[in-house]
């Protein structure tokens, strides 16, 4: 019972980072169709920043998040307005493989600044340990999990209340039903990455605080995609939720079966999604059938 | 097909080869000699580059049959590759089968296991195709390190290295030719492939698959038959790299692997044949070129040196993200270019 406890927090802390690296990968999707495969590595950009920031720059917890984040935002803008806009209306191949060269610039990027070998900095997240009953649980994962639900909860209000969250679904809907109505394309898709590498970019400050700095943080960035099949690939409700189914499953099958089948899992559930109900849990039902 | 003054044809035949045009058969000749040639005067280094880059041609130019002329987009060329590198080495250790055997049932074998990979092809499209292939890639990894019985699990598979009439071909020149003629017949048979009813039936599918099943081409089937198509030569790639390098390691065949031949398609130019091989080119001499870069400047400007191995990733990124931008249709669009350019030389038509 306390392994089963313990590991249910751990799956549900690295589920709720998974939540967040897909909640960014469906906000993209959702406005301008693009499959992000660089979502991993705007969280390692996330966890290196932070690193960069609190570790290398010395600054406090309070300034060196927002500065994070800020920064997270700035490079997706630039990635946005550089190499996405000219691509407007290419086919899916070409999204995908240039979301792939953004992934290995990134990849690239940080090595050459901070080098291979992982990093580590002063943890902000409470290090201690909870006892509940026999079972002893990791203070930090057990607050991350709240921290991540409340972003993603932010995330979801503002697609349903904020005026450039509702242009997004208008935009997701009909495009240019959306354009004739004066709403701004380049601005919601440019806020569209802003928000994706905000999420992004806490939920690797988040896996730096809990697993550690270094370059293996951007293979977060594939289990994005059996978390958004599973959830439905147009829903943040459906990324919290398949983030968490996967987060679980991962541990559960390390922990009680082994074998390392805990890093296959995740895909054995895409393949069966995609066979079953293409379009997830709370995914709109429409999708491209030969 | 750009038409020439002073050519004409007599014979349907001579009208329907695949050099037509005199220019065509010269270019090909010069190029012909020119890699029967290139091994006597290389070096050991660019022999071996060689032999990377004409394996790499059948491996892409199997992958753009697929994603290039069949329009499946597919990111589990990785595993084919392994499916058809550890069946070449596994037939020869275990059934202790010749290796050229081995080999062509490799082929045979991934050609079947394509076609199973393809099977979500009869439901899914474009995105969600890319990412059952990318679980599919995934699997096989875990394949590859964990089912020791049959792989070895992370430890390497050595054989022996294979011989021809008595040669072995464990030199980079010896392997040279059977590289080459393996590049050649890659390239051969699929130029004449889309001359044929099935690969006209494959590019009916990528451009429009309702008007190509109402004109009596089964969608299914013809999918299927890409998958399987490609995957043969997916294989063969695999085989070579499994006899050149005499060690089968499962590094070799990731989701990278994968990326990296998707790469070589997108800058070489989706369905072209000639881009294939363009594009194998080079995305295979890409890292040599940094390296040869980073030699040269070790003297001049250390820092920037030390940076250069760290910057291989993000180039090759660079490079892709530049062609998709400003040249989607990759480098066999520029050598197209370059030859339109001749072509009228020096009666170029401008526009100014």
């Amino acid at each position: 019972m306390d392994i089963f406890l313990q590991l249910t927090v751990s799956g549900l802390s690295t589920g709720m980072v998974y939540a967040l690296a897909a909640a960014g990968f469906v906000v993209i999707y959702k406005a301008s169709d693009v499959i992000n495969f660089a979502q991993g590595d705007l969280l390692l950009l996330g966890t290196y920043l932070v690193f960069f920031a609190v570790a290398q720059v010395g600054m406090p917890w309070g300034v060196g998040v927002p500065a994070t984040i800020a920064l997270a935002v700035a490079v997706a803008l630039a990635i946005e307005r550089l190499v996405l806009r000219p691509l407007v209306g290419e086919p899916v191949i070409s999204m995908i493989m240039v979301t792939i060269g953004l992934s290995s610039i990134l990849r690239g990027a940080v090595n050459a600044i901070w080098g291979p070998a992982p990093r580590s900095f002063d943890s902000f997240l409470p290090e201690g340990d909870i006892a509940v009953g026999p079972a002893v649980l990791s203070a930090g994962r057990l607050l991350s999990i709240p921290i991540a639900l409340a972003v993603l909860a932010a995330l979801w209000l503002f697609f349903r209340h904020a005026r450039d969250g509702i242009a997004m679904r208008a935009i997701a809907d009909d495009q240019q039903a959306a354009l004739s109505m004066g709403i701004s394309i380049p601005r919601v898709f440019g806020v569209a990455w802003a928000l994706a590498a905000a999420s992004a970019a806490i939920g690797g400050i988040m896996l730096g605080d809990i697993v550690g700095v270094s370059p293996n943080v951007a293979s977060i960035g594939l289990r994005v995609f059996p978390v958004v099949i599973l959830g439905g690939l147009d829903s943040i409700r459906g990324a919290v939720a398949g983030g968490a189914v996967i987060g679980l499953l991962e541990v559960y099958t390390g922990g009680y079966v082994g074998h390392g089948l805990s890093l296959i899992v995740p895909y054995a559930v895409l393949i069966l999604v995609l066979m079953v109900r293409p379009y997830g849990l709370f995914g709109k039902e429409i999708i491209e059938r030969v | 097909m750009s038409f020439e003054c002073g050519v004409f044809h007599t014979r349907y035949e001579s009208d329907m080869g695949l050099r037509p045009r005199p220019a065509q058969r010269i270019r090909l000749g010069a190029f012909a000699v020119f890699v029967l040639a290139f091994p006597f005067f290389a070096s050991t280094y660019w022999l071996d580059l060689a032999n990377q880059v004409a394996i790499a041609t059948v491996g892409a130019i199997g992958l753009n049959i697929l994603v290039g002329y069949t329009g499946q987009i597919s990111l589990g060329q990785g595993a084919f590759m392994a499916v058809g590198a550890y069946a070449a080495g596994l037939f020869t250790l275990n059934l202790g089968l010749p290796w050229g055997a081995s080999i062509a049932l490799a082929c045979v074998l991934t050609a079947a296991a394509g076609t199973f990979f393809g099977l979500p092809s009869l439901r899914l499209k474009g995105l969600y195709l890319a990412i059952a292939t990318l679980a599919a890639q995934e699997i096989a990894e875990w394949a590859m390190t964990h089912w020791t019985a049959v792989t070895g699990g992370t430890e390497a598979i050595v054989l022996p290295s294979p011989a021809l009439f008595g040669i072995r071909l464990n030199t980079a020149f010896n392997f040279y030719w059977l590289a080459v003629l393996a590049a050649a017949g890659t390239a051969l048979f699929a130029a004449n492939l889309f001359r044929t009813r099935a690969g006209r039936a494959f590019v009916a599918v990528r451009d429009q698959d309702i008007a190509a099943s109402v004109i009596g081409v089964n969608v299914f089937r013809t999918k299927l038959l890409a998958f399987a198509t490609s995957s043969f030569f997916a294989g063969l790639a695999g085989a070579l790299i499994a006899y050149y390098r005499t060690i089968i390691t499962w590094e070799r065949f990731t989701l990278e692997t994968s990326i990296v031949y998707l790469a070589m398609i997108i800058v070489g130019g989706l369905g072209s044949i000639r881009g294939s091989f363009f594009g194998a080119a080079l995305i295979t001499l890409l890292p040599a070129m940094i390296a040869n870069l980073g030699r040269a400047v070790q003297e001049t400007a250390p820092a920037v040196a030390g940076l250069l191995p760290h910057a291989q990733q993000a180039v090759f990124g660079i490079v892709i993200i530049l062609f998709l931008v400003f040249e989607p249709k990759g480098l066999s669009k520029l050598w197209g270019n370059v030859k339109d350019y001749f072509h009228v030389w020096p009666f170029a038509y401008r526009r100014e």
